[in-house]
């Protein structure tokens, strides 16, 4: 598998340096037969927020707890500050999980259960005292202190978790998608308020789900998995900008991928030239449709101008997306300001710059 | 909704089943415990306090019911103790074994009761198994008769009978538990013995006090076991009973015991079952 050139151009926050804290190692690990994982490779810095994005069967969840240590991978290493991690039980890795279905203890109280760790520890009890204090007021639940699990909502039961895994003052913490549970609106706020925690205990994050668009806002670096191999590991920017696959490309946001030949410095697909610098043959670029534009009268002379007829007009609140048939055919995508009805034959321009050169992915790719 | 023939038809066998079964036994054994039995050997019609004051009044009833209740107490214990760590094993350690080993547990249940109480007179006789085995190794030298016919025999033989009756519902607690719970508790730091007693023993409580309640009441109801093996000094409070209502036919006395009895493992199954819902989190 491919690590993108994308690994080291990647945007962890400079303020916390980007010392590595957590190394996985070609990690491959099969279930039976069938294969989760296949040779990952992937570092996680100090204080970086990183995701593992990927449809369910990905092998994400695996991934995660390889790290957490509920799953032993068949070949390959976990590091973390210079150890082997993957030599140690669970409970002896300085790593804390937030579960999916959060696993909260039913019989324990939100004091208790956040207290756990520290218990367990066998932390002197004023120390205990005053962390238990900081992390429920950290969550907002100092009030629910007395309550069980099965008393309080979903989103308290998730802040629960969180406080419950950070008391412990872990290195690294792992969400195995906390806020798939979540109604969209608690979902967004939730977001936001993750990511400003993160930033607050500056511990590094490994933040699993399978929704694109959590994985964009939350994220430093995003790790695309697929069929349990890497797709692409860059920072949402970048791998919304330039997607490595066609897969990266149509995962991430929506795109047209034109399949092209390339001759002479000249892509073709269809009737639209363009000019890019790339040995002859045949290739794939995607094109946002965002990137698609109404040609002003003006005349560009670096864009590429076609004609197209509006066939299909879809309203997104901000934006419409129109579905473009132009002479020859060729169908595709552009995003235009909600404005007004748009009809008929348009003359349209895109920069070649925008039409991204992609690795075609394994199987036939779906369509828009 | 539904027509009245057909909420007839379903109701109509549970309440014949409850009338005939349960109402009417019961309120005969009510009525038996205050007549009385004349000289003659007939059953008097005409109500008295007599058989209570008698139960007052005669030491060897309350002996015999703290005795059964001793040996009861005894058997739930062990069931408990070798119960609960075969359930623990088989839930969480079994693996693909689980299936085979819950089969293991479970085919005892279906040999006859009466054959494994005979399979330990056989075992603990003064020519028995156990017997001929110490003589042979010279360890003793002469059949030991304190084997059987003591309340050791009795203890022994009902929990052997009644471990797969503790160990099923504690199976099943263990296997409700979910195993997420149980990784978080050794995410947050616990060694596997501290998530033992922190997490997977209180969920697993509503089993234990439901195992141990069977094991209990079925040993106090017991007759069989304490008539093959229990001797003189192993009489539980059903043999007394057996023996009223037969034998020594005062059916009267006997009602008065048994309808005692019925209180004491009805007022048990309320607590047990109070303290199940204090226990359970679902």
């Amino acid at each position: 598998m491919v690590l993108t050139n994308t690994e080291s151009a990647s945007s962890s926050p400079a303020k916390l340096g980007p010392q590595t804290l957590l190394s996985i190692r070609n990690v491959a690990k099969s279930f039976g037969r069938t294969p989760v994982l296949r040779d990952i490779s992937l570092q996680v810095a100090e204080g970086e927020f990183l995701t593992v994005l990927g449809e369910s069967g990905s092998g994400k969840t695996t991934l995660l707890r390889i790290i957490a240590g509920f799953e032993t991978a068949d070949s390959g290493e976990v590091w973390m500050e210079g150890q082997r991690l993957d030599a140690l039980p669970p409970y002896r890795r300085r790593v804390n999980t937030v579960f999916q279905h959060y696993a909260l203890f039913p019989h324990l109280t939100v004091e208790e259960n956040v207290g756990y760790g520290l218990k367990v520890a066998r932390l002197p009890k004023e120390q205990s005292m005053s962390r238990l204090e900081h992390a429920l007021a950290m969550v907002k639940m100092t009030a629910y202190a007395k309550f069980k699990p099965g008393k309080i909502s979903g989103g308290q039961q998730q802040r629960v978790a969180l406080a419950r895994a950070l008391i412990n003052r872990p290195r690294l913490l792992l969400l195995d998608e906390p806020l798939s549970a979540l109604d969209a609106n608690l979902r967004r706020q939730m977001q936001v308020e993750l990511k400003s925690l993160q930033r607050e205990v500056g511990i590094s994050f490994v933040f699993v789900t399978h929704d694109q668009e959590e994985a964009m806002v939350m994220s430093d670096r995003i790790a695309l998995l697929r069929r349990g191999e890497l797709e692409q590991v860059a920072s949402p920017r970048e791998i919304y900008s330039h997607p490595a696959t066609a897969y990266a490309a149509q995962f991430i946001g929506q795109t047209n991928l034109l399949s092209g030949e390339v001759s002479g410095g000249a892509a073709r697909c269809k009737s639209l030239t363009w000019p890019v610098k790339l040995p002859d043959g045949s290739a794939l670029f995607s094109l946002r449709p965002e990137n698609i534009r109404v040609a002003p009268g003006k005349t560009d002379s670096d864009s590429v101008r076609f004609r197209g007829k509006v066939i299909r007009q879809a309203f997104h609140g901000a934006t419409e997306l129109l579905q473009i048939e132009c002479a020859d055919g060729l169908l595709l995508s552009m995003r235009m300001a909600s404005r007004q009805n748009y009809q008929g034959n348009l003359l349209l321009e895109f920069s070649p710059e925008d039409a991204i050169p992609v690795r075609k992915s394994q199987e036939a790719e779906k369509g828009l | 909704m539904f027509s009245r023939a057909y909420r007839t038809a379903i109701t109509l066998p549970p309440l014949l089943w409850v009338v005939v079964f349960l109402l009417i036994p019961y309120a005969l054994l009510f009525c038996f415990s205050f007549w009385s039995v004349s000289p003659a050997q007939t059953i008097v019609h005409s109500w008295t306090l007599d058989n209570y004051r008698e139960l007052l009044r005669v030491n060897v009833y309350f002996q015999t019911v703290f005795r059964s209740m001793w040996i009861a107490a005894r058997v739930m214990l062990f069931s408990l103790l070798l119960g609960y760590p075969l359930a623990y094993y088989l839930s969480f350690h079994a693996g693909r074994r689980k299936e085979l080993f819950y089969q293991l547990v479970i085919i005892p249940l279906w040999v006859s009761y009466l054959v494994r109480a005979y399979a330990w007179k056989t075992i603990l006789g003064s020519d028995g198994v156990l017997n001929t085995l110490l003589q042979y190794v010279h360890l003793t030298q002469h059949p030991l008769d304190f084997f059987l016919y003591s309340p050791f025999a009795v203890v022994l033989t009902l929990t052997h009978i009644y471990t797969p009756f503790a160990f099923l519902p504690i199976y099943a607690s263990l296997e409700h538990i979910p195993r997420h719970l149980v990784e978080a508790s050794q995410d947050l730091g616990a060694s596997p013995f501290q998530t033992f007693w922190k997490v997977i023993f209180p969920l697993s409580i509503p089993g234990v006090v439901a195992g141990a309640t069977f094991a209990f009441v079925l040993s106090l109801g017991d007759f069989l076991a304490p008539l093959l093996l229990g001797g003189p000094s192993g009489i539980m409070i059903s043999n007394i009973v057996v023996s009223l209502f037969g034998a020594a036919y005062n059916w009267p006395l006997g009602a008065a015991i048994s309808f005692c009895m019925m209180v004491l493992v009805v007022a048990l199954l309320f607590m047990s079952e109070r303290l199940e819902k204090k226990w359970s989190f679902r």
